[in-house]
């Protein structure tokens, strides 16, 4: 190891302390960013030799790289990034500070996907979903998709959605293609193909989503994992009833994503589904916890695509709690409140909350949605009638309720 | 329900993409609020666009879906002619016009409906809160939203503006939008209506005539939280127009 290299990460390590001891976040993205500044090829170094995964998408990376994480610790050590440290800087901070562990899954925030694949020479690569996600800062859709082409031309292996459109047409460059048919339930962004533009044809059965151009004839491929409810089958075609303590479909196809990638490093399917079960919840999210006396559970939604799910996970008839701040982290602009279903809501009990609660509830007002407004979080889930509640929560009021946990 | 006002709510998966589908939902509660029966119809792109619809919503999209709308739209004039009201957001209102600028950066033919071609803007997109006072008979209450976009609007004499801009950008003229016949266009989302009733109403009473007031609170509240963030100067500079005779 060069002297600059060794001298970047002690430096990073005690920026990390520092920023933990002054409380700004848990430290990660900190140390990150002062070990590439020194040395902007410490994430080159710190990845060469190992056996690495990367997992990006709109929706459920934190999920999928734990499921995957779970399943490849079967065989042995493996370095991540947690805290949702999924740029660059959090990147190198993960792998410089576990410099032992011979495999790594590493999810990465969708623009950085190309810059992460050059720099960590990945073995395969994991795409989930792409859709409107915070767009006063990031490009539009396609344009990540287009990016994401080029740079797949270079993995060994992509594991892909077969149900999205966007992520089918960037993945079909990879050498090697395994596709899973994990399920799409947002279709907004991708009526238009990828490829030539013209109006995707979509075929709906109750068993399957079929898609194809009829114009340049991308089509979806034919899925080697298939899911059907909480039935994953293999590309052997074993099936395996999969019961995972996080709830929700989208999570199977989570799970059957993370399976296909883990049976490439050899993991059977039954080995990886078993490790799987056994996670009760992912940084927060799905957490069973009490706020002043009541028990909640804490739904994480960051875009539409993301509340559609989080809707279908709540429990019928609970109470919810629907918390939103338009923060930095979770883009400026709450417009998205209107893309969201909140009509299927009619009903039932509702609070708006958040530090745009206003906006919140001008929409629950037009959903035809009862609810009360309230600007404390925790003053929120008081504010529900008797019995568990469902608080569901974008990012940074996430964050909120999970200070509000931890500190009681 | 054969007699509901029909809002055709125009292509909603190519143009809608910061949530202003929102805004055919507002018309139409704002109508059954007032016992006035009102039905949201949203147009797939592979079906023709209904020639006998009250009020036709257009909201913003992508750049490639731009130019997909506009293959799809001849039908919409027509719809002008006759002068149901066509409500359009962002790049809604930019494909109205004379030309647009497609994916490429290359000018595009629109769909002549107001009077203005939309060139980029100088410098870095339009991002943030826009506030206008508007500049049209019967709107008095100042328009909030929010913006994002790249287009640089120039009105024709055809086209009036809906609103001189108090803060953002708008067009990047000093004015927001765009009113010609029936047609009503703004680069305010958030989306619009849902953040001003009062031009909800404006374009409802053409079709529904007189209507009688709403408990707005819920609105006015929110409305008031944005006036006061503004004034905070949270969310960036105040625009201004460039000096021109200097
Ligand atoms: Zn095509």
């Amino acid at each position: 190891m060069s002297l600059r290299n060794s001298v970047a990460r002690a430096t990073g390590s005690a920026a990390a302390g520092l920023s933990r001891l002054t409380g700004r976040g848990s430290g990660t993205t900190v140390g990150g960013r002062v070990t590439l500044m020194l040395d902007p090829l410490a994430l080159r170094r710190a990845a060469a030799g190992r056996d690495i995964a990367l997992v990006s998408g709109t929706n459920g990376k934190t999920t999928t790289r734990t499921l995957l994480v779970a399943a490849l610790e079967t065989r042995g050590r493996v370095a991540s990034n947690g805290g949702g440290a999924n740029l660059p800087t959090g990147l190198t901070a993960a792998l410089t500070g576990d410099r032992t562990s011979p495999r790594a899954v590493l999810e990465v925030d969708e623009p950085y996907l190309p810059q992460i694949i050059d720099t960590t020479r990945p073995r395969a690569v994991v795409l989930l979903n792409l859709s409107r996600d915070q767009l006063d800062r990031y490009a539009e859709v396609s344009r990540i998709a287009t990016i994401w082409r080029k740079a797949l031309a270079d993995v060994p292996v992509a594991v892909g959605n077969a149900d999205d459109p966007l992520v089918v047409w960037a993945a079909s460059g990879a050498h090697e293609t395994v596709w899973v048919a994990a399920g799409q339930r947002w279709t907004d962004d991708s009526t238009a193909c990828p490829s030539c533009g013209s109006v995707l044809v979509r075929t709906t059965s109750s068993k399957d989503v079929h898609w194809h151009c009829p114009s340049c004839g991308l089509s979806r491929p034919t899925p080697q994992w298939m899911v059907e409810g909480r039935t994953v089958t293999a590309p052997d075609g074993t099936s395996y009833d999969v019961q995972l303590s996080l709830p929700g479909e989208v999570n199977i196809g989570n799970a059957a994503l993370a399976a296909a990638a883990a049976m490439t490093w050899g993991v059977t399917p039954a080995a990886a589904f078993e490790a799987m079960a056994a996670i009760p919840s992912v940084e927060g999210r799905y957490l069973e916890t009490t706020i002043g006396g009541r028990p909640v559970r804490l739904l994480l939604a960051k875009n539409p695509a993301g509340w559609v799910e989080a809707l279908e996970m709540t429990r019928p008839g609970l109470p919810v709690v629907v918390a939103v701040n338009a923060r930095a982290q979770d883009g400026r602009d709450p417009s998205w409140l209107w893309d969201v279903p909140f009509e299927v809501l009619q009903g039932r009990e509702a609070v708006a909350t958040g530090e745009r609660s206003r906006d919140v509830a001008v929409r629950l007002r037009y959903a035809g949605v009862e609810h009360v407004r309230i600007d404390d979080l925790s003053d929120a889930v008081r504010a529900a009638s008797p019995g568990p509640v469902e608080v569901l929560a974008n990012y940074t009021a996430f964050q909120g309720y999970r200070r509000v946990v931890r500190d009681g | 329900m054969a007699d509901a006002l029909q809002i055709a709510l125009v292509f909603p998966s190519l143009l809608g993409t910061y949530g202003d589908g929102g805004n055919a939902s507002v018309l139409a509660q704002r109508l059954r609020w007032r016992d006035i029966d009102a039905e949201v119809i949203d147009i797939a792109v592979d079906e023709p666009l209904p020639e006998q619809a009250d009020i036709y919503v257009l909201g913003g999209g992508e750049d490639t879906a731009q130019t997909l709308a506009v293959s799809r739209l001849s039908g919409l004039a027509s719809v002008v002619q006759r002068g149901a009201p066509v409500f359009a957001v962002c790049a809604g209102f930019q494909i109205l016009g004379e030309t647009f600028l497609d994916a490429r950066g290359a000018t595009h033919p629109g769909l002549g409906l107001i009077d203005c071609h939309t060139n980029r803007l100088a410098g870095s997109r339009a991002v943030g809160e826009l506030l206008g006072l508007p500049v049209v008979d019967g709107l008095d209450a100042p328009l909030t939203g929010y913006e994002n976009h790249g287009g640089h609007t120039v009105l024709g004499p055809d086209a009036a503006p809906l609103a001189k801009v108090e803060a953002g950008v708008g067009n990047g003229e000093g004015v927001d939008g765009a009113v010609q016949g029936s047609v009503v266009a703004t680069y305010l989302h958030g989306p619009a209506l849902a953040r001003n009733p009062a031009l909800a109403d404006w374009i409802l009473a053409k079709v529904a005539g007189p209507l009688a007031p709403l408990d707005d609170t819920e609105e006015e509240e929110l409305r008031r939280e944005r006036f006061a963030a503004l004034r905070r100067g949270r969310f960036r500079k105040q625009w201004r127009p460039p000096a021109r005779d200097s």
